[in-house]
């Protein structure tokens, strides 16, 4: 396969790879570095690529594992602790900049939910998979994700009203 | 959308039993200005993964064979030591041979100029008999 032919089949979905890279991994510079190093990894199987029944259900396991890896890595800790995409607000009262803040604020959450859950809500929420995709790519049974989505979800709402009946986090 | 069909929209996806459709729909029901009062508290969630979407790969892909090269350029290296320790080993032993031949050609150069110079010596020492014949016959000369 040349590299365009290549570059033809990752295109589509290698925004998604980052996506879920930078969901697990938080910072974007890792998110990048990682989202290159799959599709490095998948270019040099290059040759067996035609095998695969779904390339992209493929790649998006090996970002999961490969960001999993990281986050295990004691190198990928310290990075965590030096990248925050958080932006301090001010007091504004503005009805926009508060808005703004509540869709920060569920980053927040998602950033805390545990990581099968994370991944699960980005491939549903964020990436529209249905459960047999999510199955192939997680290795999971789609009860087990529809348990995990829930939860995932509930917590976020539960989070939300709190955030919402005390002001501040 | 009426908000009692939210209402039940949002039950079953609290529930992880919508389909990916119906989670649409809720997405563009909070997407938009016009969200009942008692509902707004959801919509940051909603909101959230809508911006998420629009996130974007944005570096350049560069497929360089960087990890191939440098891969062979250790096999290389491997290959030029082991060749460098073979031959490099036979040059120091020709070396080393040729020196001990040198050593040897000069000794034996020396005992054979030695030997000249003994010989030569005792030449000399004849020479000086030939020295004493001629004191001889200059005495004979002067007698006549």
């Amino acid at each position: 396969m040349h590299q365009s032919e290549f570059l033809n089949v990752v295109m589509p979905f290698k925004d998604k790879l980052y996506r879920l890279a930078k969901r697990l991994l938080v910072s974007r510079e890792e998110a990048e570095d990682a989202t290159q190093e799959v599709l490095l990894k998948l270019w040099s199987k290059n040759d067996s690529i035609g095998t695969y029944k779904n390339v992209e259900a493929f790649a998006m396991t090996m970002t999961k594992n490969f960001c999993l890896d990281r986050l295990k890595s004691k190198q990928a800790g310290n990075l965590k602790l030096v990248h925050s995409n958080y932006q301090e607000k001010g007091s504004l009262l503005d009805k926009q900049i508060e808005a703004k803040d509540s869709i920060n604020w569920v980053q927040k959450i998602i950033e805390e939910l545990p990581e099968q859950q994370k991944l699960v809500l980005q491939l549903r929420d964020v990436e529209e998979y249905d459960f047999d995709e999510i199955g192939e790519m997680l290795a999971m049974q789609p009860t087990a994700i529809r348990v995990a989505l829930s939860r995932a979800r509930k917590t976020i709402r539960e989070k939300l009203a709190q955030k919402h009946s005390y002001g501040i986090g | 959308m009426e908000s009692d069909k939210v209402e039940k929209l949002l039950e079953k996806y609290f529930g992880a039993t919508t389909t990916v459709a119906e989670e649409q729909l809720l997405r563009t029901y909070f997407s938009q200005e016009s969200v009942a009062t008692h509902l707004e508290q959801y919509a940051p969630m909603f909101q959230y993964v809508t911006n998420a979407k629009e996130e974007r790969y944005t570096k350049q892909l560069v497929f360089s064979p960087r990890k191939k090269n440098y891969k062979w350029l250790s096999v290389a290296a491997v290959a030029a030591l082991v060749f460098g320790i073979y031959f490099g080993n036979d040059y120091v032993d020709k070396q080393r041979l040729e020196q001990e031949q040198a050593v040897y050609a000069y000794q034996e150069t020396k005992k054979a100029l030695s030997l000249l110079a003994t010989n030569l010596d005792r030449g000399i020492k004849k020479v000086a008999y030939l020295n004493e014949f001629e004191q001889a016959k200059q005495k004979i000369y002067n007698i006549k």
